[in-house]
């Protein structure tokens, strides 16, 4: 049962307030796209056991889609932060850091 | 004989008796009572029979670890099974008998089984009962399901009720042992928010029945003025008989509360579910004494030292005239000291230990009790009771020295800190050596959702026997906590607790330490699955050594207790077999709950009418007075058709059609989905979100759109009419309003969030009402306002204005092919408004009809409808609708997996309509198959059916489905299955069966 | 190895059963094999069993990094049916389950296969259509199944309640051959014929890379040492994405938690086994008595093998208005397990972009009864490169839109 804090309308709640919406970051492929670039944005996944980017939507609240970086081993928060956005923010990148030096996901590090 | 002394006995009151039944016996108590205490002080100590031998089972223990002593309790809406008597509180007219034996309990067939066990070892079914094949379905298995099982299943609906709390808290404590109290009452002095929880009805836990001392007082009166003064703090929520069920991540508490099951004619719910969220917790949970490994050890009138304790003292109940005890540590020595004291004989203390045995020893032998060092009990005798003991050397192999008359036993084994909910949420144990015990490991605490450990155990949860450090250690882990939940700990000592010096403990794992096979397949691990030392053993022989495995194999541990008295002597007994240490074979996973919880309890109040909301339109009401058949459709409850008395719901249906093709139909349609999108940029989002160009739509217009999935499957249809330059409003399916809303917000907040639109849901903000047939434009013209003249709105368009004094949006759309008028209301004028055209409609035949003749309707037409030509496979392709597939956009959800070479393929199912050759109706759901099978022997298929009624319009069966190149196929006779093994023939005709050229919808 | 019966016990038990031998050995890993299988799970095990078995191939290791059968196949409620509406699906699960009618004598280990029939009850009109679609499609797959009225239902569950006030029951797909085995039976009774065919399952054993060649798999590093193979099967529910990291591809695949619980045991009071989707709970009773109920997976990914306890009330809940006498019935117990979740929800059996590595993963919440079909299909997949079975559950399947989609029908959970 996860404590989710949502970075739009501030507000701390229970993660049944909350939707899980997938893997974060994906760069989207439409028409003009190869094969392969387009089955990778649709279906492959990083699906790592630890460091992990997210979509969540304050379903139950304010309505609006956030991030949120968290270790799927630990179900540790790292922080939250707007979906309005390509790679997440220093603040939350270096607490991974400082918890998994030498952490990557995807393009990110 | 077990029985109720003239002394004794703190919590029950004798002024106060109660009268209840045990298998038709009555029987007296008091109030104060457990079902066990009153039990036993009439001399039942027979209670049940164990799950697999049927072996005659007394009371063992005195609280929640109890594994014997389950019963069927109350009668009708109230009956229960698997009742712990130790649990139930005595209440007048309580009703009980006792479980799994036939004909009665005190003569059970079943119980040959104990005869053969030496043909039923651990996991023998895993090794027989394989031939004849057909048996294990008829003859073994419902043999064994009727020998195994316990309680009887409840026959009648619940007549309680639950209820669930939610509940939020700085540090939650949960039990109220002298350990809980002393963290609980440090908490609460920093004034942060503490909520303290304990299972029973009485505080105090194991101090206040082993006479410790705190501040130098008796523990008793410490614990009463401690309970007063967290009663008295406004920032303490403390409650008994509620127990901390489970731990979850990041702070998440179960509490069970059990709120009448000690007074069951009181009014209220029953249990109270507490879910809360708790910045710190703290588990004073205790500890639970082991048995000692002897044969016979599961004899009624063999008892946990601790418990024999708690009944002379708690309830004022001798277990036996005489009991001998046997122990490996000196708080055993307490119980011979308890029992003595109250005037009861113990002929021997027999303990395990060479030496070691500290002052509680001297005093035993102050008061003339025989102490044995160096002992152990080869055999207990007896069947159904206790008759004696026989002595043998613990470090031999159980040549019996001496046998001793007595009708009790007293057994420790030692203390097993509760760690259960330390390690529910992932807190790891380490083994305490000296102690022979698993305990918390402070440095592997269960983390939260910053990564924070948050819970702590304390007091003998955490490893402390002793009075003093139990204190010291309760305070101390208050202080972190109070800390952690960011609040200042208040400075101060804690209470100073004194009790009597104790001798170190000897793990003594089997009794004699060289006991034989036959001894060990006497001697008890698990006493409700009839698991013995023997049975791990074996496990372990035959290669089940994770601790796992021969969980699984043997059945240790997983009874109704979860092994709270099997677990560490059972994992012991399997290292000792593997010859490896207990710290390396580790323990079975601890699961929530702490003991079980009632499914009433975790459904809460959501039970018939409130177990799930159901959404109305404003007509619902009108429609339940008026014969409607309802089917769930979402959340919604939608009228399938208006049945008339005297007719059947198919009747209803023909009539409806009939009906409105012919005169005037209404349909109530609010339920349809209504989202708003309005903004710069919201023509160039709906030409994203649907196949279709929306952007050229003209405002006052309506066009028809499908939208798709990225992966260019059909998800939704529907109607858009654009309102003006910047807003459209887009109709969805029933079920897709809410969806579909997601849907545009994820893409809008996500992908294109520089785009400026803004989208809201108006589903509820309307009544829809479906004006259709030749007289629709009559009745609207009769209730008076706008010109709903083909000049003034003609197919396809929209207009506002009023109509009857209501004002109204009207659509000019048509599902079914007829002169069709949809008109959106103010919801709250939804009702009026449908009475309106009822009472106007009069003259022209109206009639309201259901779900089922709108989609007779639109199959007669060939409409789509998503949900049934549509099922997640399919993409507009399939079903022709090319048309409504924009090819000047270069982009749409949808569109570049439409691309992908199996979607582009030529081979795929197409739409076309189907006719029976004898007028039949194709059964729902019937496939049509091909020649030949492929290459796993299955049935080839070319095609199936979407959509098929009965058409009363045509008077003959009508159907659409999709077909292996079906368009291209026009005339051809496929089969379809009937469901029956024989098939029906159906032409390949066009979809569309009425009104092909669309001549009566656009009049 | 020496044979279980009922006179192997009689036996046994005159010398108080000492003489019982290991039902698998212990070995140390050798240097190389033909095969290695990562994952000695249900699916790893009968891949093993039916390399063997199918094709004399047995110079083979099953590396387990905890204890075999630990995983999902020791933590699920045991469900066996084949009442699948799409071709591919009906073929492997309907392998599988006549292959569990013969298990027991097959593996000469009892595995308490208990065909006492599936039901999945029709709560709306939707599903009423849906599972007739799957009962017409099974009657050409050669899968007995049939859609039954509430009436029948009722006769069949007397403890049902169909009428109840939001979702009555309106009829249900009955598969009278589907039911339950006992799941750790399953595991150990591959275990052990594997075990006798001279094949080394080495539990405490895991993997921490994969070794490859110019696109060909050389073998794997353990924590137990290096180990060659010609062929490697990756066989970790829950926990694929991980291995095929490892060996340098993705797979679209998420690991979600899904939990069970059970209550206390009752004497018998209903007979088979129950899935209705519509409000998402499915219950049977086990031999020893307890409901054994199914809830549902967490919406975030998780490799925590615990929930979030809202999918538990949910599931109690529907349950609770479903059966209504089980209000009065304690929950003993409840568990989590991660599944693998693929984008079509259906499973992966397939070659990989590395040659000679195969995967068999993906089979979420579904996976216990398909486990003997499954192995059959891979061990075929596995030794010739190619099997009827396997064809269509390749892992590129997506890329070209060729889905198996079973929720098309109405809902159906696995």
């Amino acid at each position: 049962m996860l404590i989710l804090e949502c970075p739009c309308c501030g507000v701390k709640s229970e993660e049944t307030e909350f939707h899980a919406g997938g893997e974060a970051h994906l760069k989207r492929f439409g028409p003009g796209s190869t094969d392969a670039e387009f089955e990778g944005y649709l279906f492959m996944r990083e699906n790592k056991r630890g460091v992990h980017f997210e979509r969540w939507r304050h379903v139950n609240g304010c309505g609006k889609w956030f991030l949120a970086a968290r270790d799927t081993n630990t179900l540790e928060f790292f922080g939250f932060y707007p979906a309005q956005t390509h790679e997440p923010p220093q603040d939350i990148k270096d607490k991974i850091s400082a918890k998994h030096p030498g952490w990557s996901w995807r393009e990110f590090q | 004989m077990s029985t109720r002394l003239s002394n004794g006995g703190r919590l029950v009151n004798k002024a106060k008796p109660v009268e209840f039944q045990f298998n038709g016996k009555r029987m007296k108590g008091y109030e104060g009572d457990t079902l066990a205490s009153a039990l036993l002080a009439n001399d039942q100590m027979l209670v049940g029979r164990s799950f697999k031998y049927h072996r005659p089972r007394g009371i063992v223990a005195s609280g929640g670890e109890e594994p014997n002593a389950l019963v069927n309790l109350g009668q009708g809406g109230k009956f229960e099974p698997n009742q712990r008597v130790t649990t139930t509180e005595l209440f007048d007219g309580l009703y009980a008998t006792s479980q799994n034996h036939w004909p009665s309990l005190e003569f059970d067939v079943g119980a040959i089984n104990t005869h053969f066990a030496r043909f039923l070892p651990a996991g023998f079914y895993y090794k027989m009962f394989m031939f004849p094949r057909p048996f294990w379905k008829h003859v073994y298995e419902p043999f064994i399901r009727q020998s195994a099982g316990l309680g009887k299943a409840p026959k009648e609906r619940d007549s309680d009720t639950y209820e669930h709390f939610y509940h939020f808290t700085d540090v939650l404590v949960i039990g109220g042992g002298i350990a809980g109290l002393a963290a609980a009452l440090e908490a609460a002095q920093s004034g942060l928010k503490v909520t303290i929880f304990e299972q029973t009805h009485h505080w105090g836990g194991r101090a206040v029945v082993d006479g410790a001392e705190i501040d130098g007082k008796p523990a008793d009166d410490w614990v009463k003025d401690t309970v007063q003064t967290l009663e008295g703090m406004e920032n303490v929520t403390i409650r008994a008989r509620t127990m901390g069920a489970g731990v979850y991540d990041h702070g998440y508490v179960l509490g069970y509360e059990r709120l009448t099951d000690h007074c069951p004619d009181q009014d209220g719910p029953r249990h109270r579910l507490w879910r809360i969220r708790a910045t710190q917790i703290i588990t004073a949970t205790g500890a639970i004494e082991r048995p000692l490994s002897f044969a016979g050890n599961d004899i009624p009138g063999v008892m946990l030292a601790a418990a024999l304790r708690d009944y002379v003292v708690n309830w004022g109940v001798s277990i036996g005239d005489r009991t001998v005890v046997v122990t490996n540590n000196d708080d055993a020595y307490r119980t011979a000291i308890a029992l003595v004291d109250a005037g009861l004989s113990v002929p021997a203390i027999i303990d395990a230990r060479t030496d070691g045995a500290g002052p509680l020893a001297d005093a035993a032998r102050a008061k003339g009790i025989r102490v044995e060092m160096g002992k152990g009990i080869a055999k207990v005798k007896g069947g159904k009771r206790v008759e004696g003991v026989a002595i043998c050397l613990q470090a031999g192999e159980g040549a019996v020295i001496e046998e001793i008359k007595c009708d009790a036993v007293a057994m420790s084994g030692g203390w097993s800190p509760v760690v259960h909910l330390w390690s529910h949420c992932g807190g790891k144990l380490i083994w305490d050596e000296a102690q022979a015990m698993f305990r918390p490991d402070p440095s592997r605490a269960p983390t939260g959702d910053k990564g924070q450990p948050f819970v702590a155990a304390a007091g003998t949860a955490n490893g402390n026997l002793r009075t003093a450090a139990v204190l010291e250690d309760a305070v101390a882990q208050a202080k972190a906590a109070v800390k952690a939940a960011g609040g200042k700990p208040k400075a101060g000592k804690a209470p100073a607790g004194s009790d009597a010096e104790e001798g170190a403990i000897s793990p003594v794992w089997l009794m004699p330490q060289g006991a034989p096979i036959q001894l060990r397949m006497k001697s008890w691990l698990d006493f409700q699955n009839d698991v013995k030392v023997s049975d791990v053993q074996l496990a372990a022989r035959e290669g089940f050594e994770s601790v796992e495995h021969a969980k699984r194999y043997t059945t240790l541990g997983m009874a109704t207790d979860q092994g709270k008295l099997s677990n560490i002597n059972g994992l012991a007994i399997l290292s000792d077999a593997l010859d490896q240490a207990i710290p390396q074979t580790g323990t079975t996973t601890f699961r929530p709950p702490y003991t079980p919880i009632s499914m009433g309890a975790i459904g809460g109040e959501a039970r018939d009418e409130l177990f799930q909301p159901i959404r109305k339109t404003p007509m619902h009401g009108w429609h339940e007075a008026n014969g409607a058949d309802f089917e769930p459709v979402g959340h919604w409850r939608r009228p399938y058709a208006f049945v008339r008395s005297g007719e059947s719901v198919h009747d209803a249906v023909m009539r409806e059609v009939k009906n409105t093709r012919r005169n005037l139909g209404l349909l109530d349609a609010s339920t349809l989905g209504k989202l708003i999108v309005k903004g710069p940029d919201a023509g160039k989002f709906l030409d994203m979100m649907y196949t279709n160009m929306m952007s050229t739509l003209k405002p006052g217009k309506c066009r028809y759109g499908l939208m798709c999935n990225e992966n260019g499957f059909l998800i939704d249809d529907g109607v858009v009419a654009r309102i003006d330059e910047d807003t459209f409003l887009c109709h969805t399916t029933t079920g897709g309003a809410e969806r579909i809303h997601a849907w545009m917000e994820d893409w809008l907040q996500c992908e294109w969030w520089d785009w400026k639109v803004y989208v809201t849901n108006a589903t509820e903000q309307f009544a829809q009402v479906a004006v259709v047939g030749p007289n629709a434009r009559k009745v609207l013209e009769k209730l008076g306002g706008m010109d709903v003249s083909k000049e003034s709105i003609a197919f396809m368009e929209w207009k506002d204005g009023q109509i009857g004094g209501f004002n109204a949006r009207v659509y000019r759309i048509s599902f079914s092919g007829e002169l069709s008028y949809e008109i959106a209301v103010p919801a709250s004028q939804g009702r009026a408004f449908w009475d309106a055209l009822l009472a106007a409609g009069e003259e022209f035949g109206v009639m309201p009809y259901g779900t089922e003749c709108l989609h007779i309707m639109r199959a007669e037409k060939g409409f789509i409808m998503i949900g049934d030509e549509t099922d997640g496979t399919v993409i507009p392709q399939d079903l022709n609708m090319e048309w409504a597939i924009s090819k000047k956009k270069e982009d749409y959800l949808g569109k570049r997996a439409q691309e992908r070479s199996y979607m582009a393929s030529p081979d795929r199912w197409k739409l076309v309509g189907l006719e029976t050759l004898d007028g039949s109706v194709i059964p729902d759901g019937a496939y049509a198959p091909a020649p030949g099978d492929n290459a796993n022997g299955q049935r080839n298929v070319q095609g199936r059916v979407t959509s098929t009624y009965f058409s009363p319009t045509l008077g003959r069966g009508i159907a659409m489905g999709l077909v292996h190149k079906g368009p291209d196929r026009m005339g051809d006779v496929i089969e379809f299955t009937k469901g029956d093994g024989t098939f029906v023939k159906a032409k390949i005709v066009d979809q569309v069966f009425y009104d092909k050229d669309g001549e009566k919808q656009n009049v | 190895m020496k044979r279980y019966s009922v006179f192997a016990v009689a036996r046994e038990a005159l010398r108080y059963h000492t003489g019982w031998e290991r039902a698998w050995r212990s070995p140390e890993p050798k240097k190389k094999y033909d095969v290695i299988i990562v994952g000695a799970g249900g699916h790893g095990l009968a891949t093993a069993y039916y390399l063997g078995k199918n094709f004399g191939i047995t110079n083979v290791a099953i590396l387990e990094k905890g204890w075999l059968g630990g995983g999902n196949t020791g933590r699920n409620t045991t469900i066996i049916r084949s009442n699948y509406l799409q071709d591919p699906s009906a073929a492997i699960y309907e392998k599988a389950r006549s292959l569990y009618e013969t298990m027991s004598q097959d593996l000469n280990y009892n595995v308490m296969f208990s065909p006492r029939g599936v039901m999945m009850l029709a709560q709306t009109q939707h599903e009423i259509r849906g599972y007739q679609r799957t009962a017409h499609a099974n009657s050409l797959q050669g899968v007995k199944t049939e859609f039954i009225t509430p009436q029948r239902v009722k006769e069949l569950v007397p403890i049902i309640n169909i009428d109840g006030p939001r979702y009555p029951v309106l009829g249900a797909l009955w598969q009278a051959r589907g039911g339950t085995a006992r799941h750790d039976a399953v595991a150990w009774g591959y275990a052990r014929a594997c075990s006798d065919m001279g094949m080394d399952v080495i539990q405490k054993c895991e993997v921490t890379a994969i070794r490859t060649e110019g696109g060909k798999v050389k073998g794997v590093d353990t924590n137990r040492g290096s180990i060659d193979c010609d062929k490697l099967g990756g066989i970790v529910a829950g926990n694929t994405s991980v291995l095929t990291e490892m060996a340098g591809f993705r797979v679209p695949i998420e690991s979600v938690a899904l939990q069970a619980l059970v209550s206390e045991p009752i004497k018998p009071c209903m007979d088979v086994v129950v899935m209705a989707n519509t409000v998402h709970g499915y219950m049977s009773q086990s031999d020893k008595g307890e409901m054994v109920i199914g809830g549902g997976t967490d919406g975030f990914n998780n490799y925590t093998q615990r929930g979030s306890f809202h999918h538990i009330e949910e599931t109690v809940r529907a349950l609770n208005e479903t059966f209504p006498i089980i209000s009065r019935l304690k929950m003993l117990r409840q568990w989590g397990g991660i599944v693998d979740v693929t984008g079509d929800r259906s499973p992966i059996l397939s070659k990989t972009p590395v040659e000679g590595m195969f995967i068999n993963a993906g089979w979420g919440t579904g996976g216990f009864k398909a486990i003997p079909g499954s192995g059959w299909a891979m061990a075929e997949l596995m030794a010739k490169g190619h099997s009827p079975l396997t064809e269509e559950f390749s892992m590129w399947r997506f890329g070209e839109g060729k889905f198996i989609d079973e929720s098309v029908a109405a809902g159906v959970a696995h």
